[in-house]
């Protein structure tokens, strides 16, 4: 029976973690932990809708608004330290610490950045509510064109909101396409397209290599891009800096079991939780969506709560989901390309910018991206979910027209 | 206590993910919009309406005690 639960992270998963043990008849001592000051809001219309419009109601998630009354210690503002397992404690960055008998690492990921292009002056990552507020402010303070380093999804929907807001934006890609790992080198060339169709200067297979004060950033094809504004969008890394020497097992994320339990009494959730999805043949999975943030924050916090009770063929076995809002396209994936031998092209062409990527693998069709098709993704989401083979989705997909 | 299924269309972007929560009260269709099939569902999907108002990326639904 478990009496005290601290959650680490107060972002998305760890919200739904809180909120579900909660609703699941938890009554004991919750204590929810977050390295940001705010209390827990919505991260994707950060790179959109509040980028575009500066409103912060655009931020707001539903439900937030009456966390005082459920009964949580809200630690905001700071930062976890230290994972003493044995003691059953959370040191914070304050001095304090924190007892718990069930614990919900929930913590997220860190941003990364370039050591070429350290931000500050001019130079921005975006990742947090602040961190957007301060890329607005600097765009309202400096005219002129952005620079984009990184078209993976953030790096992609912030130069389509540069774009819409009628900034020229250079966009700078290391790898030969964009999305390749995410969705193979065709479909990222529809993507890459799909920035140039709107007056994007895409340089692909290109890096950045420093920056020459205000205003000048040099590339590694000898070019220099004039910018009043430089976005870092290379990813994010999950954040676990605190747990080594814990005893949990690091490995790009704290690993689970197929269950999201990390140790006896610790389960992690969101970006920062690594674990094998047994629907895609038992893979190592972690999974930076909003959706599964929302998913496996819930399923977790079940999961601590029931203890050895717990079922073990009850496995977290979901079907990724995401979306990017890129111009006036609407991109979605279901599940994972990862390991696909076959693609096939339904609902549409590549040409019309509106069509369903479907990804094979081992006879079974796997993901399937979407470019303005929502309802087929959520067909094919369904599909995947039930392990349709191949031959079959591609004969459904016929009637996608 | 009735309740009602309410969508705000200006906010709704048709992620459609509702859809695949409960096919029986919102649909997607082919021309991208989103279509409320039902807005006095049953008590018995009361539920599932919740989460489809929990999932939605654009935070666009809402249920309204009536």
């Amino acid at each position: 029976m478990l009496r005290r639960i601290a959650v680490v992270g107060a972002s998305l998963a760890g919200w739904h973690a809180a909120t579900t043990l909660r609703r699941e008849g938890f009554d004991g001592e919750l204590t929810v932990i977050g390295a940001e000051a705010e209390p827990p809001y919505d991260r994707p219309p950060l790179s959109k809708a509040f980028l575009a419009t500066g409103d912060e109601s655009k931020v707001v998630l539903a439900g937030v608004a009456d966390r005082e009354t459920l009964g949580i210690t809200w630690r905001l503002g700071r930062r976890a330290t230290a994972l003493r397992l044995a003691d059953r404690t959370v040191d914070l960055d304050d001095g304090s610490e924190v007892a718990f008998d069930g614990l919900v690492l929930a913590g997220g990921a860190d941003v990364r950045t370039l050591p070429s292009l350290p931000v500050g002056d001019g130079v921005h990552a975006l990742r947090t509510l602040a961190d957007a507020r301060a890329l607005r402010a600097d765009l309202d303070r400096r005219p002129g064109p952005v620079l984009v380093v990184g078209a993976g999804f953030i790096g992609a929907e912030v130069a389509a909101t540069c774009r819409q807001s009628g900034r020229d934006v250079v966009l700078v890609e290391a790898a030969a396409v964009p999305l390749e790992r995410a969705v193979g080198a065709e479909i990222g060339a529809v993507c890459a397209a799909l920035h140039r169709e709107h007056g994007v200067d895409l340089r692909l297979g290109t890096a950045v290599v420093g920056r020459d004060g205000p205003g000048a950033v040099t590339l590694d094809d000898g070019t220099t891009v004039d910018a009043a504004v430089v976005v870092v969008g290379v990813g994010v890394s999950p954040a676990t800096g605190w747990l080594e020497g814990s005893g949990l097992a690091i490995a790009d994320g704290v690993v689970c079991d197929g269950t999201g339990l990390a140790a006896p009494g610790v389960v992690a959730a969101g970006d920062i939780a690594r674990w094998p999805n047994a629907l895609f043949f038992g893979d190592s999975m972690r999974v930076e969506h909003w959706d599964n943030a929302i998913d496996m924050g819930a399923f977790v916090a079940r999961r601590l709560l029931a203890g050895e009770d717990w079922d073990p063929a009850e496995v977290f076995a979901p079907v990724p989901w995401f979306w990017s809002d890129q111009y006036d396209r609407k991109l979605q994936m279901a599940g994972r390309a990862t390991g696909a031998d076959q693609m096939h092209i339904a609902g549409g062409t590549l040409e019309e910018r509106r069509f369903v990527a479907m990804y094979g693998r081992a006879g079974r069709l796997v993901a399937a991206f979407g470019m303005n098709r929502p309802r087929h993704i959520v067909q094919s989401r369904g599909l995947i979910a039930r392990g349709c083979p191949w031959d079959e989705a591609r004969e459904l997909a016929a009637t996608w027209i | 206590m009735g309740w009602r299924v309410v969508v705000d269309m200006d906010l709704c972007e048709s992620n459609a993910v509702c859809m695949a929560v409960l096919p029986e009260v919102f649909e997607v269709r082919d021309d991208d919009l989103l279509y409320v099939l039902d807005e006095t569902p049953p008590d018995s999907m009361r539920a599932k309406a919740e989460e489809a108002v929990a999932r939605c990326p654009k935070q666009a639904i809402a249920i309204v005690e009536a």
